[in-house]
């Protein structure tokens, strides 16, 4: 034997199952009065520095049946870089920029939507900027822990070729599938494949 | 002259992922076609992942988390077995998780959501909505009060019932520990019968999503009490830095 290690596991993962919206997003399934208002509707505050855009997606499942029950979680810096967070040290990001977004998707087609700003670049650990980015974490039904992954943007291509992360990815055809790609007016579509041909990468980290 | 600079925090260290519920487990239907097949990729966390947002106390109303209350009619309450579930989050170091937001939701207790999809038999509760909040204090800690959810059969064998359950949906510090699970309650036989509990390996892992009953935090001739602690990921906590010179 020998002495125990001060550090514990941690809690164990649970499906978010098919009611997860009860819990996070009362409002859009008709439960009224309990809070003002769902959390995470509007990134925005106020007037927001830096370029507005619209992500929009839709979740697939192995058979490319869109999730109808998933939520969407997105995190992200502000236009320039920085994160409304007390561990940011490198500056105070835009007050009007919560960062966070939290989407149900819509209730007839899946799609989630989120009007929010371009992020700026952000340091990687050696010091290196990292491409543009918008964090993404998946729950749903049948998904038993989280799935995390990255939404990059087509339309970076200098950033994305010198990116720590992106350019590390062994297999380079599945690249694509972390690029939100421009529609127009600035939106980008960015939707997600939980498996098959065209599964989009998942991070561990 | 440059003071010397305290310890930093480390990046969050990985998960244990046999400790979780393999995403991949064919008794639980729906995460067959719903599980990346693909392994996943594995970076050190950034400081993407090292923040997240802050929710502030504030945010909170006065029932929030009172789930026997914050949907009932004045003067009545939900109908079921009144239960306080408290606890810490805690990180995995054993260090408090302060202003965690706590969301939880679940099903009344006759085992019935309030959701448009949902289709068992049981009535719903007109004085039970069904969710709740809290915010950890400066010790982590947190508390609500509800009744004890029943249990309920669930369309995936044929014939699959889910265990007594809350969800809960916790925000640590960063967003590497974000973290959805769900409680069970000590003594359910039903535990060791759920296709999706049963996707997490290990027994010990399993006990941990089981909350004792706690007496001594019961509230007399009202409600009994549930204690139901979350250990969110931890950082690696050292004076020797392995990051480059100068970062």
């Amino acid at each position: 034997m020998t002495q125990p290690l001060d550090w514990k596991e941690e809690t164990p993962s649970q499906t978010a199952g098919p009611y997860v919206h009860i819990g996070c997003t009362p409002i859009v399934t008709g439960i009224e009065g309990i809070y003002a208002e769902d959390l995470g509707t509007a990134l925005k505050t106020g007037p927001v520095q830096g370029q507005e855009i619209t992500l929009r997606g839709t979740v697939y499942d192995g058979m490319g049946t869109a999730l109808k029950d998933a939520l969407i979680e997105i995190w992200q810096a502000d236009s320039a870089g920085l994160y409304p967070s007390p561990e940011e040290t490198r500056g105070v990001a835009d007050p009007n920029f919560t960062g966070w977004g939290r989407s149900a998707g819509d209730l007839d087609t899946g799609e989630f939507v989120f009007e929010t700003v371009k992020p700026g670049r952000v340091p990687y650990i050696d010091g290196r900027l990292q491409a543009p980015h918008i964090t993404l974490w998946i729950v749903a039904r049948g998904i038993n822990i989280g799935l995390h992954t990255r939404a990059y943007f087509a339309d970076e291509e200098a950033a994305n070729a010198e990116d720590p992360i992106l350019t590390r990815i062994e297999h380079q055809s599945r690249l694509p599938t972390l690029l939100a790609v421009p529609e127009g007016d600035g939106a980008y579509r960015f939707d997600v494949h939980l498996q098959g041909p065209k599964e989009t990468v998942f991070f561990d980290m | 002259m440059t003071e010397p600079k305290p310890a930093q925090p480390g990046g969050y260290v990985p998960r244990n992922r046999g400790w979780h519920p393999a995403p991949y487990y064919p008794p639980y239907k729906t995460s067959v076609k719903r599980s990346p097949q693909a392994a996943l990729l594995s970076f050190p966390t950034t400081l993407s992942e090292e923040t997240g947002p802050v929710f502030g106390h504030g945010m909170l109303g006065p029932k929030d988390n009172d789930l026997v209350h914050n949907f009932a009619v004045d003067g009545q309450s939900a109908i079921g077995p009144r239960i306080v579930v408290h606890g810490r989050v805690m990180d995995q170091a054993g260090r408090p998780v302060r202003g965690a937001l706590v969301e939880v939701w679940q099903a009344n207790a006759g085992g019935r959501y309030r959701h448009k999809k949902e289709s068992y038999l049981a009535p719903l509760d007109p004085n039970f909505g069904g969710c709740g909040r809290v915010i950890t204090d400066e010790d982590g800690r947190y508390e609500f009060r509800s009744v004890q959810p029943g249990p309920y059969p669930w369309p995936n064998g044929m014939n699959d019932w889910r265990p007594s359950h809350i969800h809960f949906s916790i925000f640590g510090a960063g967003f590497a520990q974000r973290l959805i699970t769900q409680m069970y309650f000590e003594g359910d036989p039903l535990i060791w019968r759920c296709p999706i509990i049963g996707g997490i390996s290990d027994k010990a892992a399993i006990e941990t999503l089981v909350a004792p009953l706690d007496m001594g935090a019961t509230l007399p001739m009202d409600a009994r009490a549930y204690k139901f602690d979350i250990v969110l990921r931890g950082r690696r906590q050292s004076l020797f830095e392995n990051r480059p010179e100068g970062m």
